[in-house]
This record gives structure tokens, sequence and C-alpha cells, in this order.
């Protein structure tokens, strides 16, 4: 009895091989990795490496925020929220769009808090695309929308940009793009990785396009906060433009959140319960202590706020300066915290440059191909780092030209 | 130049160039607007925070509140300035509240303190009374925290 008993068991846990990346589904073992990683696993080899390569704030949370932070764990706050996010934040939300922008979002059905902008625009994607339809992306730009128009059955359309066009997607461009099939433009200004910025006359153009082709906008503004020397424009300001577009925003960018994960989105009652449906099974909702961080950001976060982006706009300058100066042609970009210098006149590639530079003066910057293919011959350096690091990037970078 | 002077606070060793380049200006510019500055007396001196604690330097610091009877006909500047005049005394403020002068002063150590204030404030006419706290600690100067300095722990490539 007990001899049969046993081999039942042995013949159970006898292991079977499996074959590699059997359960991985195709449509993720389609997407290629992120460039970003294969530099990321370089630099962590190295040592006294001055990096320019990074897409978050130098700057430590300010006191306040983490200060109400601490206060909401010591006061028990850690429970689940509504799927939407707590309404007092999402009111604050709504006053500042209604303050800064003049857009009226309804903050009991307008506008959904999400864990941080990347989720935001998953579920935007995810909302609106039906399987096989287009999605027009304006390139260079941030890693996420290919791969996330993709995973939600949407076929990504790139659009090059170019630095003759201060890497501003055209209304025409766009109008050439579209198709039976496209759904959607994804618009993300000011951009990263070029730090391009739109005037106004230039998405009032783009609404145009957009109006007459019926097609919906995504538009990723989560570093309107910085842009310098002039105001930002929201997409969804302009006439007609609030019910077809989706905004995304953020804290991780304006108020040196990255960590603490805080993102939203605001759009048209309709988009937004249909992501709020994805985001109640995945996400349930955005962590409370981070929400709480946010409503003190709305609410006193000004003056840091803007202490950071007057200290951004000097670094701005100095790099910029200084990469021209070194002969690395570099559009003055007006928002975000990247400069875009071109590298062509050394005649190496992006991945060349960057990693020649990496392993012979140990600075690190990201190849700007990274970001798209029309990326190429440019690299993304982030001024978020302080300014001794970046007059010490830029000498070092200066030797290194010296020696091509 | 409120730009400048925020450069300047933060930094007073930075070079003219540098402040040029991050105001969009140029060296002269910057160099004839501070110079300006100084003549006008809204820069007073470029200085230095110094933990002297850690420098193995042992000054005693005490915080000093007077209660002072004003002469006819002055104010309490004349005997503010006549304070302040005193090398040991760091800072003289005119405060609310129950009393007038609030002093700062240091001394190579309690004794010496104790001695200054004796002999050279409390013997002074106008001065009515003084209260001596001595300073156990110091966390935060002149805007600066005297704690380990903060570092974010970024990932040195992120997208």
């Amino acid at each position: 009895m007990s001899y049969s008993r046993k081999s039942a068991a042995s013949a159970l846990l006898s292991p079977r091989d499996v074959m590699p990346g059997k359960f991985v589904s195709e449509k993720v073992r389609e997407i290629p990795p992120s460039g970003i990683r294969k530099f990321f696993d370089l630099v962590l080899e190295m040592d006294d490496v001055i990096s320019l390569g990074v897409g978050e704030p130098d700057f430590v949370t300010p006191w306040h925020i983490r200060e109400a932070c601490i206060y909401s764990l010591e006061k028990g706050f850690t429970s689940y929220t509504s799927n939407l996010g707590l309404l007092e934040l999402r009111e604050l939300i709504s006053k500042s769009y209604m303050k800064d922008y003049g857009i009226d979002y309804n903050p009991k059905n307008e506008i959904l808090v999400t864990t941080g902008v990347s989720e935001a625009a998953d579920l935007a994607f995810r909302a609106v695309t039906n399987p096989g339809d287009e999605v027009i992306i304006p390139e260079p730009c941030y890693v996420s929308y290919k791969p996330s128009v993709s995973l939600a059955g949407g076929v990504p359309v790139p659009v090059p940009t170019y630095r003759d066009d201060e890497f501003r997607v055209t209304a025409d461009q766009i109008e050439k793009s579209i198709t039976k099939k496209t759904k959607a433009l994804v618009l993300s200004y000011p951009n990263n990785p070029t730090g391009a910025v739109m005037e106004r006359k230039d998405l009032e153009e783009i609404a145009d396009v957009v109006n007459e082709n019926d097609i919906a906008v995504i538009s990723d503004e989560v570093y309107a906060r910085l842009t310098y020397d002039g105001a930002h424009t929201c997409f969804s300001s302009l006439p007609g433009m609030k019910e077809r577009s989706i905004i995304l925003n953020g804290f991780s960018k304006s108020h040196a959140m990255t960590g603490l994960r805080l993102g939203y989105a605001a759009g048209s009652e309709e988009l937004i319960a249909a992501m709020t449906k994805i985001h109640q099974y995945a996400m349930l909702c955005a962590p409370i202590t981070a929400q709480m961080g946010a409503v003190e950001a709305l609410k006193n976060g000004d003056g840091e706020m803007q202490k950071m982006v007057r200290e951004y706009n000097r670094r701005r300058r100095l790099i910029v300066g200084g990469l021209n100066k070194l002969g690395l042609d570099c559009f003055e970009p007006r928002g975000a915290f990247y400069a875009f210098p071109s590298i062509k006149s050394t005649g190496l590639t992006s991945e060349e440059f960057a990693g020649r530079l990496l392993k012979e003066e140990k600075v690190a910057v990201v190849p700007g191909s990274v970001f798209g293919e029309c990326g190429e011959g440019y690299l993304r350096c982030s001024y978020a780092t302080s300014h001794e690091e970046l007059v010490k990037a830029l000498a070092r970078i200066e030797a290194f030209i010296e020696k091509l | 130049m409120k730009e400048i002077l925020e450069i300047l606070e933060s930094n007073p060793r930075i070079a003219l160039k540098e402040i040029a380049t991050m105001t969009g200006s140029t060296e002269a510019a910057v160099a004839s607007k501070i110079k300006e500055m100084e003549k006008k007396g809204i820069i007073r001196k470029y200085k230095t925070v110094i933990d002297w604690e850690k420098a193995g330097e042992e000054y005693v610091y005490a915080i000093i509140e007077l209660k002072v009877a004003l002469r006819s006909r002055t104010g309490y500047d004349a005997i503010a300035e006549r304070i302040a005049r005193f090398p040991e005394v760091r800072s003289v403020r005119l405060i609310s509240g129950d009393h007038d002068l609030s002093l700062t002063v240091r001394g190579k150590s309690m004794k010496d303190v104790a001695f200054f204030v004796a002999e050279k404030i409390a013997t002074l006419e106008q001065v009515q009374g003084t209260v001596t706290h001595f300073v156990l600690r110091t966390y935060k100067e002149d805007g600066d925290v005297l704690f380990e300095k903060e570092r974010s722990e970024r990932l040195a490539v992120s997208p």
C-alpha cells in the first residue's frame, strides 16, 4: 500500500524541463527592452561617474511635503482611498487647472489620481485603443509610449521631429500620418528628451487637424511647470479639445516626488470612467501617503517649486551655453530639464559617443537614439544635477572631444 | 538683480563667468551690477558658515536678553550701536516681548562670556537687567542645517 502511494507522489514531483520563455506571452516577448537599461548596467560597474543621465530632479522632496507624509502615517492614514483618489486632492487639482489654464474639470468625475503618470499613460492607451487602432507618436519621446500602445493592442505610428522645427511636431506632419485607423495622437510637451515646448499657435493648428479627423489626444504634460521664458499652454484649454483629450500630469517633476509615485489624468467623464475601470482592477488606488503629500504640495508648495524652477533655469543656461561653446550644436530647450545637443559634427553615432564618453571620461549621458530613430545623432543631457557637477561634466566632455 | 543675489547668497565663491551664463548676461554687466550692489550696501559682505566644533575650536555662544531704559532723546539705536561695536557681540536685535534687545555673544569659555556680560554690558547705564542663555548646541545656522547633508539616492541613469 505505502509503496504505491510513494511512487504516485514521486511521479508528481519529478520535475519536467521548462522551455525557456515558454510561459512569457508573445506580445511581451516582442517588445524590445528599454535602451536605457544597457547604460544603466554599465554605469553601475563604475566609480566616480558624473551622471547627466537622470530623468528625475536632484532635489529631495521639499520638507513640508515630506512632513505631511510623515504626519499622515502618524495619524494612521494607511487605508485605501476612493478609486479616483482623495476628493480633497481632486478638488485641489481641479482648482489649479481653473486658475492656471481656465479649464473646468469636475473633481467628482473628470479627474483620476494614479500611481505616477506612467500608470495614467498606460490607462489612457488601454482605455482608448481597439485592436489594430493606430496611435500617432511624435519622436523623440519618452520610452514608454510605444510599448504601452503595443501592449494595449494598438499600432504605434512614430512621426519624427527635427532640430530645424525645434523638435516640434507640425500639424502638417500629423495630417499626413492620419489613416482610417488612426484613433489618437500623443503629445508630450515640454518634451523628454529634447526640452522642446509648443507655442499656443502650434497647438491650435494641431487642434484643427484633430478636430477635422475626429481623433483623440493624449497629452502628457508632466513637465508643464518646468517651462522657462513663457507660459505653458494646456492642450485641453483650446476650444473643443477638452472633450477629446486626456491630460496627464503629476507631482514627480514639479515637486520632486518621483519615488512617491503620484500622477493624475484629467478628461471627459466618459474617458475618465473608462480609465477608472481599468485602474480599479489593476491598481485600486494610488498610495494614500503620497496623496496626502500631494495635497500639501498643491496647498503650500508653490514657493519651493518656483525656487526649484529658477535654479533649473540657471543650470539650463549653463549647460546649453557650455555645450554650444564646445561646438556641440544645441538648440535652446525651453522646458523640462534636458539639453539635447547634436553630436553629428564628431562623426560618432549616439551610442558610440555615449559609450566612449562614459568609459573614457566617466560622464553618463543617454544616446538620443533610445528615444526614437530620429534621436540618432543627439544626446540627452539632464541638467537636474548640481551646478558644480555640471561644470565638471562640461570640462570632461571638452577633454573627450579634444581627443577625438 | 534678484537672480544674481540668490546665486551669490548660496555660493559667494562662484566665478563671474558662471553667473553671466546662468543669468544669460555678460561678465562685464554682472561685474558692474555686483559692484553697484556692494557700493549701495545691498551686498554687505561675503562670509563662510563654519562648524567650529568640527574644526576642534571650543567656542561658547550665549543669547543675552536685555531690558533697556531709554535716556531722554536717544532711542534704541544709540544703545544698540554701542553694544554692536564690541567684537564679542555677533548679533544685536531689537525684539518685542518681555525684553528689548537680544544679543548673541561668542567667547572662548563660559567664564569669558559671563565676565564680558557682567563687565561690559550690564554696566551700561541704560541696561536695567540681563538674562543669559548659554547655547548648548546649534542645529541650524543662517539657513544651513548642521546635520548630515541630505543626499538623494538616485539611479545614475533613468528614463
